[in-house]
């Protein structure tokens, strides 16, 4: 702690105190005008500041240190410019429910209004994408906005929260105080976040549970959210029901465990999506039936009864009605699910017979996996499996960052996710830069854990510059870059829906050089071209521990994520990849069940 | 737009919602935003400090064609600064608006206005050579149908607050608390 707890201290110390009180360790940021005098009291600080090249990177690092953690990551940037930069990290945690604060300068307070140098209307522009912001008008009020902030931030449904504080506000000295829980709370009426779920409605849904014959767990981002994943592991072994993990779920339940069947999605598995459209019962937690799930609502599981536990109440029908709503943490809600279970059987309740269900679930997943087409000698490389074999070379516990296109589907397909914690990706948004800044984050909570961050050329090109700070912080990360030379997921979508009309996705693929991208800002850079150069290159990143590893993949631009549900089209009409095309037949829905 | 039930008075798909507000800077912003991003239609608005410090009410008439008014409530509710929601069966509450408007009164027409603004107990509140300023407090539907009648006079401007609402005092009055409804256990989430 700074200095002692007694006599005038100005609003900066107020501040850097404050970040101690709530235990921050690390703050990603960028100095500037408005900001400057909270960097002075923050040299004398024992929390480490990393100095970011971009404050978008500061704010994806942030969300990166709050995705492996459950801590709030803190992202701290100037005013205007350096405000409006943070607004896509913010976006991106709010879509995706990532415990964040952002710390803002302002100007003066006197000048707010005015037109001043580097002035914008930052809790303005921030409002929709934060759960909550507030403007500090005075010193005094310090303390009790960042409490606020880290509060609303890490409970009820997590998400990012903002403290705009204006430069003279810094400056201004206030008597030090701490609020107490007490003074929180009461300063909150309107937040009350409600964890436990409705008793009747627990047990309607552990009855529901039993009684069905095609039950599926649709685990989403909510159960990592509430560090729920043993609970969730406890309910499926004890009935025996499959769990399909989306996008933000990957992870939550072990990807080689007997019932975990996947991702389902729009680029899910065959297995996870056929699943949900024949089930009778969707046991949804902590998922709120994301368009890229649901494909066209209207058909959407048409069969299937819904259980929704979710702890934002307004998750609860906003896009299918559930027949049992549970407003909750995810992690009590099952708990208290899986006792009212026991209680049922000990009672004599018998589970349904679920053996047909299970055995057509084994019969899909055996004929129905993950392929591509290898390439033939002389071809170009297969991004699948360049991902394929990092996978297999991952050290144990790794955790992998990805940004957004089609190398991001082939690494949520193709990398098996045994441990909660270990992917860390822009689901909601979608933000294509989100890997680099967020592996560095993820290295910055676990320095002693590998961090991969899987990434496009694409994407690579919009935060790649943030290798220098992975370099000059001591956060090596290691990248596997996929290189195709096109927007791969963009130019997939021209070929099958635009009659292969290609329009501004070919980025070129050997400019920049990408070698001399990394070895410029001190990563080692290694070029890969051919299938037996992939597994080697993968090793000599992984024996690489003092400096960050870029192996850039140079991959074949036609290969196209498969499987596929176009947007807006029922996930009855699943594209499969045409070794699989003859066998559409076996997941179509009987007509009367 | 909308249609006018005439048997209840009321205008279909209109809800009032009475939203208890703590009263901080931005906070008319934020519920005026969530209405803008989420598509949801105000039809009238009214905000002032309510009885208890440091509190607004905002009361809110909402256009409800599209929108289940459930998920604009539960949207609302997760602000923040949002402390109480309620939602007003007109049947069952008091509404007033207050409106106030300068119409032509030429020196054909001018006995006929003030007979008329009479009939509504309605007050004139400013006077000049061929124009009158009126004011008129009462139900909305009240001021719809003054309206209706005065327009043939011509209007020059016309302003109107929004309704306030409370629920009535009658025994049977359900002061319909959405915190806890519809669903069964929806509390409050961020």
């Amino acid at each position: 702690m700074t200095a002692a707890n007694s006599g005038p201290i100005t609003g900066a110390e107020a501040l850097i105190r404050s970040l101690e009180h709530e235990q921050v360790e690390l703050i990603f940021g960028y100095p500037g005008g408005c900001i400057l005098p909270a960097y002075d009291p923050l040299v004398d600080s024992p929390i480490r500041h990393i100095l970011v090249r971009h404050e978008q990177g500061a704010g994806h690092m942030a969300e990166g240190y709050a995705h492996v953690t459950g801590r709030p990551g803190v992202a701290m940037v100037t005013s205007g410019p350096a405000a409006t930069n943070l607004v896509t990290p913010l976006m991106d945690a709010y879509m995706d429910s990532i415990p964040m604060v952002g710390i803002t300068g302002q100007v003066p307070t006197a000048a707010i209004g005015s037109d001043a140098f580097q002035e914008c209307d930052t809790v303005g522009i921030t409002r929709s994408c934060t759960k909550h912001n507030e403007l500090v008008m005075s010193p005094d009020d310090i303390s009790m906005a960042i409490r606020q902030a880290f509060h609303i931030a890490r409970t009820g449904r997590p998400g990012p929260t903002l403290v705009d504080v204006p430069k003279d506000v810094l400056q201004a000295t206030t008597n030090w105080y701490w609020p107490s829980d007490e003074e929180l709370f009461s300063s909150l009426p309107g937040y009350r976040p409600n964890v436990k779920g409705h008793p009747r409605m627990i047990k309607q849904a552990a009855q529901m549970i039993l009684e069905a014959e095609r039950p599926v767990i649709y685990a989403g981002g909510g159960i990592l959210k509430a560090r729920a994943a043993e609970a969730l592991r406890e309910l499926a072994e004890l009935t025996d029901i499959h769990v399909v993990t989306t996008l933000m779920a990957r992870g939550a339940f072990p990807d080689d465990h007997p019932l975990c069947i996947g991702m389902p999605g729009m680029h899910g598995n065959a297995t996870a999506v056929s699943a949900m459209q024949h089930s009778d019962l969707l046991i949804a937690l902590g998922s709120r039936f994301d368009d890229r799930i649901t494909g066209k609502v209207d058909s959407f599981a048409p069969e299937a009864k819904v259980i929704h536990v979710d702890i934002d109440p307004a998750e609860q029908g906003k896009v299918r009605r559930p027949d049992v709503p549970i407003v909750g943490d995810a992690k009590y809600v099952i708990e208290e699910i899986v006792s009212a279970i026991r209680q049922l059987q000990s009672g004599g309740t018998v589970q349904a017979d679920t053996a047909d269900w299970k055995s057509t679930l084994s019969g899909w997943r055996e004929k129905f996996p993950i392929v591509y087409d290898q390439s033939e000698p002389g071809q170009a490389l297969k991004p699948q499996y360049c991902i394929e074999q990092l996978n297999e070379r991952l050290a144990p516990g790794a955790i992998v960052a990805s940004g957004v296109g089609q190398h991001q589907m082939y690494a949520s397909q193709l990398i098996d996710f045994t441990e909660p914690y270990t992917w860390v990706n822009s689901g909601g948004l979608g933000t294509m830069g989100f890997s680099i800044p967020a592996a560095i984050g993820a290295k910055a909570a676990h320095p002693d854990k590998d961090v991969w961050a899987i990434d496009g050329d694409g994407c690579f090109q919009m935060t790649g510059q943030e290798l220098v700070t992975a370099t000059l912080d001591d956060l090596p990360i290691k990248v596997a870059l996929i290189n195709n030379a096109y927007l791969g997921m963009v130019r997939q979508w021209q070929e099958m829906f635009y009659d292969e009309k290609y329009s501004e996705v070919f980025l070129n693929g050997s400019v920049p050089d990408f070698v001399m991208w990394a070895e410029s800002m001190g990563a080692v850079g290694i070029r890969v071209e051919s299938p037996e150069e992939v597994g080697p290159a993968i090793e000599k990143a992984n024996a690489i521990t003092d400096r960050s590893v870029v192996i850039e993949f140079r991959c074949d631009p036609s290969e196209k994520v498969f499987p596929m549900v176009p947007a807006g089209v029922s996930n009855d009409e699943l594209i499969l990849h045409p070794q699989h095309a003859g066998d559409a037949h076996h997941l179509r829905r009987p007509e009367n069940r | 737009m909308t249609t006018i039930n005439q048997y209840s008075g009321h205008t279909l798909n209109h809800h009032i919602l009475s939203v208890l507000v703590q009263n901080r800077p931005g906070v008319l912003a934020r519920v005026a935003g969530l209405f803008a991003r989420r598509g949801y239609n105000i039809f009238s608005l009214a905000v002032a400090p309510a009885e208890d410090e440091g509190m607004s009410r905002i009361t809110i008439v909402v256009d409800v064609e599209s929108t289940p008014l459930e998920q604009i409530t539960k949207q609302l509710f997760k602000l923040i600064d949002v402390v109480k929601i309620s939602e007003l069966d007109p049947r069952r509450s008091v509404e007033r608006e207050l409106l106030i408007g300068t119409v032509k009164a030429s020196d054909e027409s001018r006995s006929h206005v003030v007979e008329l603004v009479n009939i509504f107990e309605g007050k004139i509140i400013a006077v000049a050579e061929s124009a009158l300023t009126v004011s008129l407090e009462g139900h909305p539907d009240k001021l719809d149908d003054f309206e209706d009648l005065i327009s043939g006079y011509g209007i020059v401007e016309l302003q109107r607050t929004g309704r306030v609402a409370l629920p009535k005092l009658d025994r049977n009055a359900r002061l319909r608390a959405l915190s806890s409804s519809p669903t069964p256990n929806t509390g409050k989430a961020g």
